[in-house]
């Protein structure tokens, strides 16, 4: 982007020069209220979590809060919301690892051989991630059931590395295929097998593009509700997204609670993203971006 | 082993095509065969053969017990008599309409007025798109607060003294999906943002120079000089909004779940209720192979845009 603005000729430059302060003025007096507006909601729900219960039914939701407890986190965490963290961090990182790593040896089998039909392979797996989640959810329940994992992590780690996979290939593919093809040619005249290949070579080339794929699959599985729902019903194995609607149900009008589970569930998501941003915004461009 | 064929990139392969082409797929180890077969495995059966079942359970009845049985299209028929399945797919229609319009108009807006690089860009952009990365249901949680009868919409409003608006926001079947919605909006908002700003990078800054010597206003050089360029972001971001709104359902469940009175249903929460809920799962198989052909030529655009490079 300092490319964009610094590549114009002065000619055109100057005539804008003379009013960009004011212009600078301008800007931030629209955006810096939109922006306040715009995180607004949270700043709204983080101080019902921090008020208590008496608070907020003595003097109303929408006041201001006249309090400060930790009540709401330690109720939501005793009512489930603790192992929920638990279970999610156990399927996240589980099926994160599991489907980059399946990815890549597609990947690299796809993007680095003569395989018979590749692209069509490839598209047809990306598809598969495209696929409304809606006309497997039947099936797979089945399925699960079938093989006597229905209702425990297994399950749901398997349906998601399953579902995700075809997005991973697809953008690991296109990375795979930019690396230049000198570098693995001179390992195989070292002698090195294919398998040699893959993890000492291209594994560690592909990292930039891995940390992305990672960042935005952790926030992906993490934030996922509708497979939870599909393959779980015991409420002790539950990841937090389904734990927090029946947390919801349970404390209907404890908003101090509810609120204060709503932002537990938020913290490991906006943990990633602090400090992974440019990894997760460069992830949320990937495939996207043509 | 035999020795791997690391030909690259297919147009580089040499001049006799087929020869060389059969003589090197000969050559792929047998491990890089295992290397794409066990993924290959895993996305067939969870993925492919679920599918498959789908469209074969939806010309069927079947609560889950026993056999299921046989019955051609009822169901899709059945579909066309349900009034529910009719609220259901308008609403998807509204939803797209204005779940894509919305976030699509405020994210190019957004994207635009944050493209130039000058002080505090980089935070007016995090905040906007750090919705993003909350799940549907914690945004959906979020908003149910600010939504409750004495929230902090209804006080905003009472504040500047617009008490007349305030209303029950969910419970009322007038409002329901369009709360919903700018919830949904919100947190799709900087998703849009950001590929925006990709596509803007890729735009070629000497056109619009050349049009402001020509004396283009800074209105007719985006729509003529900018805008033309973005067809590819945009044609992506159509597929993916259209897409992402069929698939809505995480948030509409965690806000209403379909409701009052299913008027906030989308066909993907009934699709639900029938399947898991109500355990119709013929008919809720019906109903997702209708969203999967409502989807399907947007997925196949995605497909054609994403590997057009290739």
């Amino acid at each position: 982007m300092a490319v964009q603005t610094s590549t114009a000729s002065p000619g055109v430059a100057r005539p804008e020069a003379a009013p960009s302060r004011r212009r600078g003025w301008v800007f931030h007096a629209v955006m810096a209220p939109f922006t306040l507006l715009w995180i607004a909601p949270l700043v709204f729900v983080l101080t019902v979590a921090f008020r208590s219960f008496d608070d907020i039914t003595r003097r109303g939701l929408g006041s201001l809060p006249a309090s400060f407890s930790f009540d709401g986190f330690t109720t939501a965490l005793q009512s489930g919301i603790g192992r929920a963290l638990v279970n999610s961090a156990v399927v996240t990182v589980v099926a994160v690892v599991a489907s980059l790593f399946l990815a890549s040896l597609a990947a690299f089998a796809l993007s680095r051989f003569a395989i018979p039909f590749r692209r069509t392979i490839l598209l047809a797996m990306l598809a598969g991630n495209l696929l409304p989640p809606q006309v497997l959810l039947i099936p797979v329940a089945r399925i699960t059931e079938s093989m006597g994992i229905y209702d425990s992590l297994l399950a749901l780690i398997v349906v998601q590395v399953g579902f995700g996979l075809g997005f991973y290939t697809f953008v690991l593919y296109g990375f795979m295929r930019g690396i230049p093809g000198e570098i693995l040619e001179a390992a195989r005249v070292d002698g090195a097998g294919a398998g040699r290949i893959y993890a000492r070579i291209m594994v560690p080339l592909c990292r930039p593009a891995l940390a992305a794929l990672a960042a935005l699959a952790t926030t992906w599985i993490f934030n996922d509700l509708i497979w939870a729902i599909t393959v779980l019903r015991s409420e002790a194995k539950f990841p937090v997204t389904a734990a927090l609607l029946n947390l919801q149900g349970g404390f209907v009008s404890n908003w101090n609670v509810v609120a204060s589970g709503a932002v537990l569930a938020a913290v490991p998501t906006a943990i990633v993203f602090f400090m992974f941003q440019k990894h997760f915004v460069s992830g949320l461009l990937v495939g996207a971006n043509k | 082993m035999s020795q791997p064929d690391l030909a690259t990139t297919p147009d580089q392969q040499a001049p006799p095509v087929s020869r060389r082409r059969r003589a090197s797929s000969g050559r792929v180890p047998r491990i890089v065969w295992l290397f794409l077969l066990i993924p290959l495995a895993v996305e067939l059966a969870w993925v492919f053969w679920p599918a498959m079942n789908s469209f074969w359970l939806s010309l069927t009845r079947w609560s889950g017990v026993g056999a299921a049985e046989f019955v051609g299209f009822d169901n899709y028929a059945n579909l066309l008599d349900d009034p529910v399945f009719r609220t259901a797919a308008s609403n998807t229609v509204i939803w797209t309409i204005g779940f894509g319009g919305l976030s699509v108009i405020m994210g190019l807006t957004l994207a635009v007025v944050l493209n130039r690089p000058r002080r505090g860009v980089g935070l007016y952009r995090s905040a906007i798109y750090l919705p993003m990365v909350f799940s549907l249901v914690v945004t959906g949680l979020f908003w149910r607060v600010l939504y409750q009868p004495d929230g902090a919409i209804n006080s905003t409003f009472e504040l500047i003294g617009l008490d007349g608006v305030a209303r029950q926001w969910l419970a009322d079947p007038d409002t329901a999906l369009y709360a919903v919605l700018i919830a949904a909006v919100w947190r799709q908002v900087g998703y849009i943002m950001v590929l925006y700003l990709a596509g803007l990078k890729g735009v070629d800054p000497s056109l619009e120079e050349a049009a402001a010597v020509d004396g283009a206003n800074r209105w007719q050089r985006f729509r003529y000089v900018v805008f033309p360029q973005l067809r590819g972001v945009n044609t992506v971001i159509f597929a993916v909004t259209v897409i992402d709104s069929l698939r809505t359902f995480d948030i509409v469940w965690a806000m209403t779940r379909g409701g009052p009175y299913d008027s906030s249903q989308l066909l993907s929460t009934y699709m639900f209720q029938q399947g898991f809920t109500l355990v119709n799962l013929g008919y809720g198989s019906a109903i997702a192979v209708t969203i999967f052909l409502l989807a399907i030529g947007f997925i196949i655009t995605y497909l054609v845009r994403a590997t057009r490079e290739d």
